[in-house]
This record gives structure tokens, C-alpha cells and sequence, in this order.
């Protein structure tokens, strides 16, 4: 992203670069709400539509939406294309979210006709592959998690949270315990934990992490009594630090009566080297768009499959595929289950992609995380005199600086994430986890090369270099993308949501 | 491997720095008996060999496409034009992730506002989200918005919704205290005591009833009203905003989606502006840089989880943001006016075929006197599902038999036609269709 023009003081605006300036909406590129494309021929003789729809009541006033002719369209998306930073330009640092390279032969295979052109409600016969690579996936998905079976019904994560306690809720009442109400989250955890919680209806009781970044055993002690009805942790948690005493706090959660939730936001740190499933973890929800390598699409659709022990299999969500000798079915009849989560039986595209990151792994699955954590301990130890880090513990696949105590006094994150920008990187998740004073956490990923993060490290340089040469024109920054530091809070004071026909 | 970009030599370099002396070291932290050494995995594969497995999975299936496809209830296969798919497959817009960093990411958040201006003008409603999961977790979330706006916790919902719909809503009011009633006539059952009335436009078996009184009913009984609504039917009918409805939600699968065994699809919901804090996912709103231009921002994310934790409107982060795009593409490819004339071809199509299948000896409509659009069910003799075994045969896969889904209609199949059926594949239905019925009376 380069050269925003300066707006001229008068007359209309001329950018230096075509694509720079202001983007027509759709709405203001065509007024054509009548017409259309070419018109496929009916083929059939037509009745007028009284007759075809005896009194119901049609639509008069056409919606406000223009066909917009092809080469126009195009032009218009090509010029939002070069509005948007993605992986295919600089690196992506992300923390917490996985922006790893989604592989070009993926994309091709999600595409095949015999995956894309399937009807759910399709005959079992004529559905066999598709059957038989959910049963697959889900196997590996068991061998990677160390869990009996997993559902891949849930559409995100955080669908997968809900899915997951909802079963845990499922899993008490069957045992007839009806006073487990509440479910312990750590403070650094992610957001979607304790509204997930809340959907269930679950009350959220807040776990204090220690100073190296751990849950504090003793504050899950402490708490833990007959009305908790699962601790839900992320390992290695949102400081990319690993959760050392993960099987005490397994035996005391169960000796409890509680059950253990392993948020998979962060799985890509351990994929292949060690299973939550052997930890104690009771049920797993991954996503598969952070260690799967699915596209994150601008913000889904994602896959959140979920994962549990032998011991809450029966309350997995309809359906589940079964084997039947050479033969896969989904099985509906499942009475203790906890129902449908969503229709059909998952974001299948995306399970397409998720099967063929792992067969192309397969066995060697585990070079993952030991590159994700490799790349990550390197460029903290490339940023460790620009940044104090939040902990001193070693981190895994990512880790959390902070801005306050650089050499620079009144460097924000916010500043430092703007600026980035304009040298073509992703700004890092900024202020979380909220634990955190000014936090950056960057998760660079195993896609990246050395080189990258060389170039990412020297750009942290220069950026501080900057600030204390000139903090005004960092903290005015981005200066180079297609538009400036964007206001935000007047957006949300007057919102504005949608464009409107003029009356 | 397979997509690691760096060397034994990278790596060398990057251990010393970080002062590990292996890579083994960095897991030090993970206690041995942790440690899984060797995983139940196939070996690896490369790239070529990637492909052949998979294409032999895919070959296992057999496609809508190899086949002529009646089948609707709920996903479509209409006709997606070449630059949808285009579209999607910009690694711009497909390698990117939620637009945190407006400034980086005003593509993604001009086409969301795009997309939130469209759905608002489809379904007659004042604010749109940016997407959720599907149709049915957007009509789920409905309810939850509505149990929460009216403090009440009972909720009507039509028994012609689509099933999986039915289901999702079960699944989220279970285990709070919501009690979910199914009805006939939802104008007549919605009181004092509900939170909200939903229903669907058309129905799961393809018909159009008024729905209007059942969001004036809501209305005087201080109940929200829902409708879930198929996109493309709302360029042909009156919108569910303008007949009162407060909310509307729905499937986007049909605006230039593919079937996909039944994901990715795309969730949409529009609500009054009165609702407008209370639904749930991201929104795009219009907003003005450091330089007066203008821009887009994610906005209002004091109803969301990464800020308001257990006290969010819900816990949706990711929701379907890549298909929500292909759906603003193929509404600017057709605009309102090809719109409605995919719908109209469907329509004329699915009537013209319901007309000559019902002149056949055993068949009939099962509902003659209640207008449909583009799905009709099917009255056959004896069990829908011999029926459709024997069209299959054929080559024809004929619609849905509703016995699993309406246990009074065993002897009834949905058929649904749309754009892309064309008139030769109708001809082979109906005489596929003689030859099954005839071979039965034979049979019999």
C-alpha cells in the first residue's frame, strides 16, 4: 500500500493513483434496479403471476439494489482487493487468530464439483466420499486431540464453546447434578469463553493468572466446589505461555465433580507434539481456520469441530457419521444427544481444506508446531529490547509485549499497530488479553520465513527509531494506506450502517 | 515440508539467537509424559499424490450437476455467475481475517457495508449485520434477542419452518428456561406470555401463506415478530419489513453460494432500529478518516465478546464473512431486477412442472389450493421414498420424500425447481415420472 494522496483543498478530488481514492459504493456505480444481466430464457410457457400466485401479495417497489455491469464490478472489486491487507502481501501477525498460509491446492480441491455440487439431503448412496472423508477427518482429528469422538457440526469457535458446554451441561444433568451452574475462565481468557458461557446459561467466575502467566492453582482451589461445571482453559494460554500444572489443575477439577474445557484457539503451539486429551482435557473445540489452515475469509466462515471424552459421547450433536462395514451413515438416533447446533452437518468446505492440510502433513504433523514456536521465540528474542515482554516465562507460538516501559515515553500499542501498517504488516492483536497493560501479541505462524521475520523485527526498529525522533508523526500514523487513522468513535456515536436511496 | 519456508541452516541461525540449543528445548515446558511421540497418522503426501486421493473421494459422490436435481428444502443450486467465484478466490479478500485494522482493511469492510445496505433493502428492515453461521443459528439468535428484549420466555414458532431450523432453536433455548410451541396458525397462539412468533416465507414446503397478521398479532401482544425468509423470494413478494415483521433472518445460500453438503452457507439478520443494540455480530458502519475522507469501521462493539465478555448479545466472533462477499457480488452481478426474474423463471418453472406431473395417473399435489413459489410437495402412490429410489435410477434425483421430516406425508415428495432446471431436464422428470407410476400400477 502506498502514495494516499493529500485531499486537494478545492475542486473534485484527482488521487495520484487510481485505485487510491474514495471507492464508489455499488449503489453509485449503477442505477439500473429494473434490469439485469442477460435474461436466461424460461422455456416454458408463462402465466402471469396473479395467476401463478392467486392472491398473494407481490413486491411493488423494487429493491435498491443495481445490477452493476461485469467489467464495472470487476474494476470495483479489484480496487477494494488492493484496499485490504492480506497474507498474499506481508506478513500477518495476528496473536491468538493463526494467520498461516492457506494452500493454493485447497482452494482447488474444496472446489471439485464432487464436493461443492453436493446436496445435504442427497441420498446416502450418492454422497459415499464426502461421508467417508468427514469419518476420516474426525479420526485424525481424535488422533491429534487424544479424544474419543468429535462432532465438526460447529461453524467457529465460539459456536464450538457453546456446542461443548452445552454437552458438559448435558453430561451433569444426566447424572442428575443440577446445581452446576457455574464454570471457572481464567482472567487472560478470550472473550468468546465467558459469553459462550453466558449463552449456556452458566454463570462466569473469573480464575486469577499468576505473574509468569499461568492459571494460579490455588485460585481454582479456592473456588472450585459442586456448583462448577467446568474450568475452561486455553494451552498455551493467550500469553503463549504453557500452562505447567495443566494435570494438577486436571485432578483437582475432577476430584471436584467438574469437567476441563480446552479452548483450541491455540493448538497450533502443540499440534502433533502433545493432546489435550492426555492433559485431562474433557472436551476440545479446534478451529480449524487458525491450525487447519483454513482461509479466515475477512472473518469466517470458519470450523470449530468439538471434541470429547469417551464419557460424554452420547450427548455429541445430531448427526454424527458412522462406519458400516464398507458403507458411511449419519446417525440421527441418538437420544441422549443434545440436538442440532446448526443445519446440516458442518461447514463441509472447510473440512475439505482441514483434510487435505493433514494428509499433506499426515504423520510429519508435528514440523508445525515446532516451527510456529521456533519463529515466534525468534522474533521475541529480536524484539526483546525494543519491548518488555508481559512475562518472563518462556512463550510458545506467540507471546505479548508492551509497549509501556520502551525507550519511548507515550508509545502506545495503538501507535506501533497503526504504523506497522504503512510498512505492509498486519498490525498483532492490540490490548489483549486486557491483563495486560498496551499489549502486542504477535503469533508470526510457521509460514513465515526467517527473512520475513528479519524484515518484521528491523521494521519494529525503525518504528521505535521514529517515535523518538518524531512520536507526533507515529502516533498520526498509518500515513500510507488508502485512508488515515479512521474514527472510530464518532462512527459509533452517529452509526451510519447502511446506504440509502436518496428520498 | 509440505508449507515451511525455512531450512535446516534458518533454523540453525534462529536457535542461536533464541539461545536454545533444539528445537526440543522450546517445549521444555511441557512435562515428558505429555509428550506423544508418534501419531496414528497416514504418511505424508505430496502435492500430486494430495490430489489423486482426493479427487477419488470426490469421485465416490456423485454431483447435482451429473444428475437432473429436484431437490431444494433449504439449499438451492442456482446458477452462480463465473465472477462470484472470482471473487472469493482473490486471496485479498480470502486471506484476511476479521478488519480489526480499519486502515488495512477498507476492502473487506466496504463490501460488509455493501452487504448490510443489500439485506436491509431485500427485506425491508433498517439494520443488517455483517453475517452469522446460517439460516438457522441467525433465526436461533433471533430468538434469544427477542427472549431478551421482552423478558418473556415462551416462543411461537410455525410449524411449516424449515426442520433444521425448528432443531437449532430447540438446541439454544434448552437449558434457559424457554419453552418453544410449534403452531398452525401462529397469528392465533401468539399472547401476552410470548417473547416473540416465527415464521417462514415461504414455508418448508414451499408455499406462501399471509404472514402478515402473525407480526401484527406479535405486535398487540407485545411480542417481537421473525420472519425467516428466502432472499430471492424477497424481490418477488412484499418484504417481511414492510408487512410489520421486526426481524428478519435467513439463509444467503441461494445468492451465489454452492450447495456444498450444506456448508458454508451464510446467516443474515435484519432488525428495526429499535432492536439495533441487541443483535448480535460484527457491523460495518460508515466513518470518516483523520482527513475527512471517507471509510469504513467495525462499529458499535459494545454488544460483542471481545469487549463485553459474558455480557455480550452473544458469543459470535467469526462469523461468515467470505460467503457474505460472494453474496454482495451476485446481487450487484444480477441487481433487484435479476433478481426477481430468477425468481419468476423458478416459479413459472416449478408450476409448469407441477401442472404436467399432477396430470399423471397417482400423482397429484398435495396441497392444490395454497400458492407456492419455486417447491411444491408431491402426492405419489404408496411410500415417497420408492418413489424416489425408482426416479434415482432413472437418473433423477426427484426432490425430498417428507416422511423423515413430517411424519404425516410419507406419501409426499418436496420437488423443487429453480433457474438452472432446465425445461428438457423438466421433460425428462415427467417421463421418468410416467414410466416409475406406470411400472407400479404393474407391480401392485
Amino acid at each position: 500500500m502506498t502514495g494516499a494522496p493529500e485531499p486537494p483543498t478545492s475542486g473534485p478530488p484527482v488521487p495520484a493513483a487510481a485505485w487510491a481514492g474514495d471507492e464508489p459504493l455499488v449503489f453509485e456505480l449503477s442505477a439500473d434496479v429494473e434490469g439485469g444481466p442477460r435474461e436466461v430464457e424460461c422455456g416454458v410457457p408463462e402465466l402471469p403471476l396473479e395467476q401463478l400466485l392467486p392472491g398473494v401479495a407481490l413486491r411493488t417497489r423494487p429493491a435498491a439494489i443495481p445490477a452493476v455491469p461485469e467489467p464495472v464490478l470487476a474494476r470495483h472489486l479489484g480496487r477494494l482487493a488492493r484496499r485490504n491487507h492480506s497474507l498474499h502481501q506481508g506478513i500477518y501477525p495476528l496473536g491468538s487468530c493463526t494467520m498461516k498460509y492457506n494452500p493454493a491446492v485447497d482452494e482447488e480441491l474444496a472446489g471439485l464439483d464432487g464436493f461443492a455440487d453436493l446436496h445435504p439431503y442427497q441420498d446416502g448412496d450418492d454422497v459415499q466420499g464426502a461421508l467417508q472423508l468427514m469419518w476420516e477427518l474426525e479420526r485424525h482429528l481424535c488422533e491429534i486431540t487424544g479424544m474419543a469422538r468429535i462432532s465438526l457440526q460447529p461453524a467457529a469457535g465460539a459456536h464450538g464453546e457453546w456446542t461443548g458446554l452445552r454437552m458438559i451441561q448435558a453430561y451433569h444433568a444426566a447424572r442428575g447434578d443440577t446445581r452446576r451452574t457455574r464454570v471457572l475462565i481464567p482472567d487472560s481468557a478470550h472473550g468468546t469463553n465467558p459469553a459462550s458461557a453466558a449463552m449456556a446459561g452458566l454463570e462466569v467466575m473469573t480464575i486469577r493468572s499468576n505473574a509468569d502467566g499461568t492459571v494460579d492453582v490455588a485460585d481454582v482451589s479456592r473456588q472450585l466446589d459442586s456448583s462448577v461445571a467446568a474450568i475452561m482453559m486455553t494451552n498455551p494460554n493467550t500469553l503463549g505461555v504453557f500452562e505447567k500444572d495443566i494435570l494438577e489443575i486436571a485432578g483437582i477439577a475432577h476430584q471436584a465433580g467438574s469437567l476441563l474445557y480446552y479452548d483450541g484457539a491455540n493448538l497450533n503451539a502443540l499440534v502433533g507434539l502433545a493432546r489435550p486429551g492426555d492433559m485431562g482435557f474433557d472436551v476440545v473445540h479446534l478451529n480449524l481456520h487458525k491450525t487447519f489452515s483454513t482461509p479466515h475469509g475477512g472473518g469466517g466462515p470458519g470450523s470449530g469441530p468439538v471434541g470429547v471424552a469417551e464419557s460424554l459421547v452420547a450427548f455429541l450433536p445430531v448427526p454424527t457419521v458412522e462406519r458400516d462395514g464398507d458403507r458411511f451413515v449419519l446417525d440421527h438416533d441418538r437420544p441422549q444427544s443434545i440436538g442440532k447446533v446448526r443445519s446440516y452437518y458442518g461447514n463441509f468446505g472447510m473440512l475439505v481444506r482441514a483434510y487435505a492440510y493433514i494428509r499433506a502433513y499426515g504423520s510429519s504433523i508435528s514440523e508445525v508446531a515446532q516451527d510456529a514456536v521456533l519463529n515466534a521465540r525468534y522474533l521475541q528474542a529480536r524484539l526483546r529490547h525494543l519491548f518488555p515482554m508481559a512475562v518472563t516465562s518462556d512463550s510458545m507460538h506467540e507471546f505479548v509485549a508492551s509497549t509501556r516501559g520502551s525507550r519511548v515515553e507515550g508509545l502506545r500499542a495503538i501507535d506501533v499497530a497503526k504504523r506497522l501498517l504503512d510498512y505492509g504488516v498486519y498490525a498483532p492483536t492490540a490490548y489483549f488479553p486486557t491483563t495486560v497493560p498496551e499489549a502486542l501479541m504477535f503469533e508470526p505462524t510457521e509460514t513465515e520465513s526467517k527473512r520475513s521475520l528479519d524484515l518484521l523485527a528491523s521494521i519494529c526498529d525503525a518504528i521505535v527509531a521514529e517515535a523518538e525522533r518524531d512520536l507526533d508523526y507515529v502516533k498520526s500514523a498509518p500515513h500510507q494506506t488508502p485512508v488515515s487513522r479512521v474514527d472510530e468513535v464518532e462512527a459509533a456515536r452517529r452509526p451510519v450502517l447502511r446506504w440509502k436511496p436518496e428520498a | 515440508m509440505a508449507y515451511l519456508p525455512n531450512g535446516a541452516d534458518e533454523r540453525r541461525q534462529m536457535l542461536e539467537i533464541v539461545g536454545a540449543s533444539s528445537v526440543d528445548d522450546l517445549f521444555a515446558a511441557v512435562p515428558d509424559r505429555l509428550r506423544h511421540h508418534r501419531l496414528d497418522l497416514p504418511a505424508p503426501l505430496a502435492e500430486q499424490d494430495l490430489v489423486a486421493e482426493l479427487e477419488r473421494l470426490a469421485a465416490r459422490n456423485h454431483p447435482l450437476g451429473e444428475l437432473d436435481s429436484f431437490l431444494g428444502a433449504g439449499v438451492y443450486r442456482r446458477y452462480i455467475p463465473a465472477i462470484v467465484r472470482a471473487a472469493v478466490a482473490r486471496p485479498e479478500f480470502y486471506t484476511a481475517y476479521t478488519p480489526y485494522q480499519a486502515e488495512a482493511s477498507q476492502g473487506t469492510l466496504q463490501t460488509i457495508f455493501e452487504f448490510q445496505s443489500m439485506i436491509c433493502d431485500l427485506t425491508g428492515l433498517d439494520v443488517a449485520n455483517a453475517s452469522l453461521y446460517d439460516g438457522a443459528t441467525a433465526t436461533a439468535e433471533g430468538v434469544m434477542m427477542a427472549v431478551a428484549h421482552t423478558g418473556r420466555n415462551r416462543v411461537i414458532v410455525a410449524a411449516d419452518l424449515h426442520p433444521e431450523t425448528l432443531a437449532v432453536i430447540r438446541t439454544y433455548t434448552r437449558g434457559r428456561g424457554v419453552e418453544v410451541l410449534t403452531s398452525d396458525d401462529a397469528s392465533r397462539t401468539v399472547g401476552a406470555e410470548d417473547a416473540c412468533v416465527v415464521v417462514a416465507q415461504p414455508g418448508f414446503f414451499g408455499t406462501v401463506d399471509e404472514i402478515g397478521p402473525a407480526a401484527q398479532a406479535a405486535r398487540a401482544a407485545g411480542a417481537v415478530s421473525i420472519c425467516c425468509a428466502d432472499p430471492i423470494a424477497c424481490t418477488l413478494l412484499v418484504p417481511p419489513g414492510d408487512l410489520g415483521f421486526d426481524i428478519t433472518t435467513g439463509d444467503g445460500q441461494p445468492l451465489g453460494i454452492a450447495p456444498s453438503f450444506g456448508g458454508p452457507h451464510l446467516g443474515f439478520m435484519a432488525v428495526r432500529q429499535e432492536l439495533m443494540r441487541r443483535m448480535p455480530g460484527r457491523l460495518v458502519g460508515l466513518a470518516r478518516d483523520h482527513h475527512g475522507r471517507r471509510a469504513y469501521a467495525l462499529t458499535l462493539q459494545a454488544r460483542e465478546q471481545h469487549i463485553r465478555r459474558e455480557k455480550a448479545t452473544s458469543n459470535i466472533c467469526t462469523n461468515h464473512a467470505l460467503t457474505a462477499l460472494a453474496a454482495t457480488v451476485y446481487m450487484a452481478r444480477m441487481g433487484a431486477g435479476g433478481l426477481r426474474r430468477v425468481a419468476e423463471v423458478s416459479a413459472q418453472r416449478a408450476h409448469h412442472l407441477a401442472a404436467r406431473l399432477s396430470g399423471l395417473d397417482g400423482i397429484s399435489l398435495a396441497e392444490p389450493d395454497r400458492p407456492y413459489l419455486w417447491e411444491f410437495a408431491l402426492r405419489v402412490t404408496g411410500d415417497a421414498r420408492d418413489f424416489a429410489r425408482a426416479m434415482r435410477r432413472e437418473g433423477i434425483v426427484a426432490g425430498l420424500p417428507l416422511g423423515g421430516v413430517a411424519p404425516g406425508r410419507s406419501d409426499q415428495i418436496l420437488v423443487c425447481c429453480t433457474e438452472t432446471s432446465t425445461p428438457a431436464s423438466l421433460d425428462r422428470y415427467v417421463t421418468a415420472a410416467s414410466r416409475v407410476v406406470a411400472r407400479a400400477e404393474v407391480n401392485r
